[in-house]
């Protein structure tokens, strides 16, 4: 019985994982290929969210959950464009303050049009409830969440792998000079990048909106989590993001089974644990100075 | 260009340093004829929301009573921060108090940093008026003779709420579960939680301390599941109330969830298809008045939305206390305390009037438990409680539902 209650936790920290995994990976692409940190990253989570609660007054939330990491993912162009590619080659810490300033300005934005206090929206009828297979229990929102990030996951892997834009990008992380020299612009494909990221975190937002307070401060809740996951999977590393974040919701569930109070200091504790033994987080690249 | 002759130049430049001789004291006078109040809450964290509409609720009463005249005639100066945490609440009340001249503190909501702020009050010897903390041990084994309660203590809330449990069967021989905030607040709605289960026969089967910066409860509710209780029992906080109440609406688990603390922000933050079940609170905007009808189309004209307990409670604070200062005369601490010790009744905008209780501070006042209302019955987003009768009942004393000295442990120090 005790078994199967924390196997129940397990798959449920998979899918919670699995939601993270849709932020943190965005953020590691963005700076595996732009060498920039994105602190305004869960500010376009908030977005997404603002966006979709928006849209689905008007559209339905099948249709806004859609659009609205398109929308944002549009602003994500702005940002790469006239933000983001001025820093590229910069000092980090200039694009770690102006991205850091962003977040800030961008939370206030929000508070400005839609105000302090939190705005809401539903789980449509027919995702609500649990499903209820044998002695565990998933709650039905939750599986569609897991089924797009599958998806989207897949859609990435894909992307990078097997397209001629996925050979560019994975080179351009690898050695931008070479890529350079052979005569190849990086912007675009940084611009791309960016807007995938940014569409990512948004997508995370939309989907959430419905089961957490969509409030203007959201942003600044989900970036702790997503370093965490970032840190622990190792900059620059696609399966590390995803295992990282697996690992993450995994923990986290585990830890409130057996000692709930526990439940949020854990991924700190698994993020110490990560570190002492590998610096540079479990597939990242090796880091000269440090190891 | 225009030449001055020298002459008048001189003049001018004489009249410019003879009117700054004697204009800029009188400036000076002009603003120290201002009566300075410090104001904090929190506007960022888990109690950011509802602590922005506390800090709506305190500008329009210090707008309202300028407009009329101030404070023994003099202008009220406002000043207002946010909070933020209990180390930073302590400083910067200690700062409000000895550089900035405030001459009384009010406001905040999270009990741990009222607990920080009330310190900085008694060392300086100057009145601080919680007006949103609901911990008991703040007016219980923490008094003191500095710090007045204005919202209802914990036990109140576990009292409102639990009586009308009890009128459904939900309480009696009925198994419990509940998930409860890990700082001072939580613990001590916890303990009233406990004592009011131990008293009227239901059983505590498992509670979860949860830290205020979760904002996923998934874990929390599989083992809810879990345990099987009869009823779930939410003693959460702030934002976390919300973000509860929408997953456990996601999750759809059958046993009915209420809760011993809820603030209408919170309520409405959660939206009308995910509340459900019966809840406390101190006042609400629909409460059938005249005085507080008037507060909520003053507020709503104001800011395009209707006034939250938050905002109604640091209102009727700052009023409170104007009315003892323009009838004591004073801004002197100690003459304020003398003056609210003697159980002044105060016009809080409800059936009854309010007076703070003379040996713990506490403002005696009634309650309200409350249901949530079909979708389809809502006038607007707003209007989604049904309020129940007050608590304590018309005709038994204010004080029935608070706790008794016996079971307060206050001593205040002369």
């Amino acid at each position: 019985m005790q078994f199967e209650f924390l196997l129940e936790q397990v798959v449920n920290g998979l899918v919670l994982g699995g939601y993270y995994l849709l932020i943190a990976l965005g953020l590691s692409l963005i700076f595996s290929v732009g060498g920039i940190v994105n602190l305004a990253h869960g500010a376009f989570y908030a977005l997404g969210a603002y966006v979709c609660v928006e849209l689905t007054k008007r559209l339905g939330f099948g249709a806004s959950v859609v659009i609205s990491p398109f929308a944002v993912a549009l602003l994500g162009i702005l940002f790469e464009r006239f933000i983001l590619r001025r820093f590229y080659t910069a000092d980090p810490i200039l694009s770690l303050l102006v991205t850091f300033g962003l977040a800030m300005v961008a939370e206030q934005a929000i508070r400005m049009i839609w105000g302090a206090a939190p705005v809401t929206t539903e789980i449509p009828q027919n995702f609500r409830g649990s499903v209820i297979i044998g002695d565990f229990l998933f709650s039905r929102y939750r599986l569609l969440i897991l089924a797009v990030v599958a998806a989207v996951l897949l859609g990435i892997w894909l992307l990078l792998q097997k397209t001629s834009f996925g050979r560019v990008v994975r080179a351009g992380i690898q050695r931008p000079d070479m890529v350079a020299a052979l005569g190849i612009r990086l912007q675009p494909y940084m611009t791309a990048i960016v807007m995938l990221g940014v569409g990512m975190a948004a997508l995370g937002g939309a989907f959430f909106a419905p089961i957490t307070t969509v409030h203007p401060a959201m942003g600044a809740e989900i970036m702790t989590i997503a370093f965490v996951v970032v840190v622990i999977g190792g900059l620059g590393s696609f399966w590390g993001v995803v295992i990282s974040a697996l690992l993450v919701g995994v923990v986290r569930g585990i830890a409130i089974h057996f000692e709930p109070a526990a439940g949020e200091a854990s991924i700190y504790i698994l993020m110490f644990l990560v570190l002492l033994v590998r610096p540079r987080g479990l597939l990242g690249e090796r880091i000269e100075k440090f190891e | 260009m225009i030449r001055y002759p020298r002459r008048t130049l001189l003049r001018a430049g004489a009249a410019f340093v003879g009117a700054s001789a004697l204009g800029f004291p009188a400036i000076v006078r002009a603003q120290a004829e201002k009566i300075r109040i410090g104001h904090l809450t929190p506007l960022t964290g888990f109690l950011g929301v509802i602590g922005s509409y506390a800090q709506l609720g305190v500008k329009l009463a210090t707008e309202e009573i300028n407009a009329s005249g101030g404070i023994l005639g003099k202008q009220i100066d406002l000043l207002s921060e946010d909070s933020i945490n209990p180390a930073t609440a302590a400083t910067k009340a200690q700062r409000m108090l000895e550089q900035d001249g405030a001459v009384v503190l009010l406001g905040e909501i999270s009990s741990a940093s009222s607990l920080t702020i009330m310190q900085v009050a008694e060392r300086n010897k100057k009145v601080f008026f919680s007006t949103g903390a609901r911990s008991d041990a703040l007016r219980g084994k923490n008094c003191n003779k500095y710090s007045f309660h204005c919202d209802i203590p914990n036990t109140v809330m576990v009292n409102a709420v639990g009586t009308a449990l009890s009128q459904k069967g939900m309480v009696k021989g009925k198994k419990f579960f509940t998930l409860t905030a890990d700082y001072i607040f939580g613990h001590d709605l916890l303990k009233a939680a406990k004592s009011f289960f131990g008293a009227h026969e239901a059983n505590l089967i498992g509670d979860e301390l949860i830290a205020t910066d979760v904002t996923d409860f998934s874990p929390y509710l599989l083992k809810v599941r879990q345990a099987k209780p009869d009823v779930v029992c939410c003693n959460l906080a702030g934002n976390q109330v919300t973000n509860l109440v929408k997953q456990y609406a996601e999750f759809g688990l059958p046993y009915p969830l209420v809760g011993f603390n809820l603030n209408t922000g919170d309520a409405w933050a959660a939206g009308a298809g995910n509340l459900s079940g019966t809840w406390p609170t101190v006042w609400y905007h629909t409460l059938n008045n005249p005085a507080s009808q008037a507060f909520v189309a003053a507020f709503s004209k104001k800011y395009g939305k209707p006034p939250e307990n938050h905002a109604w409670i640091e209102y009727i604070t700052l009023k409170l206390l104007a009315e003892a200062i323009n009838t004591t005369k004073s801004t002197d601490s100690s003459e304020l305390i003398a003056y609210f010790e003697k159980q002044s009744q105060f016009d809080i905008m409800k059936a009854r009037k309010a007076y703070f209780r003379s040996w713990d501070h506490q403002l005696v006042q009634e309650a309200y438990p409350f249901t949530v209302k079909p979708k389809d019955q809502m006038k607007d987003q707003w209007d989604m409680l049904v309020l129940g009768d007050a608590v304590p009942a018309a005709n038994d004393p204010l004080e029935t539902i608070y706790p008794t000295k016996e079971q307060n442990p206050c001593e205040m120090k002369a």
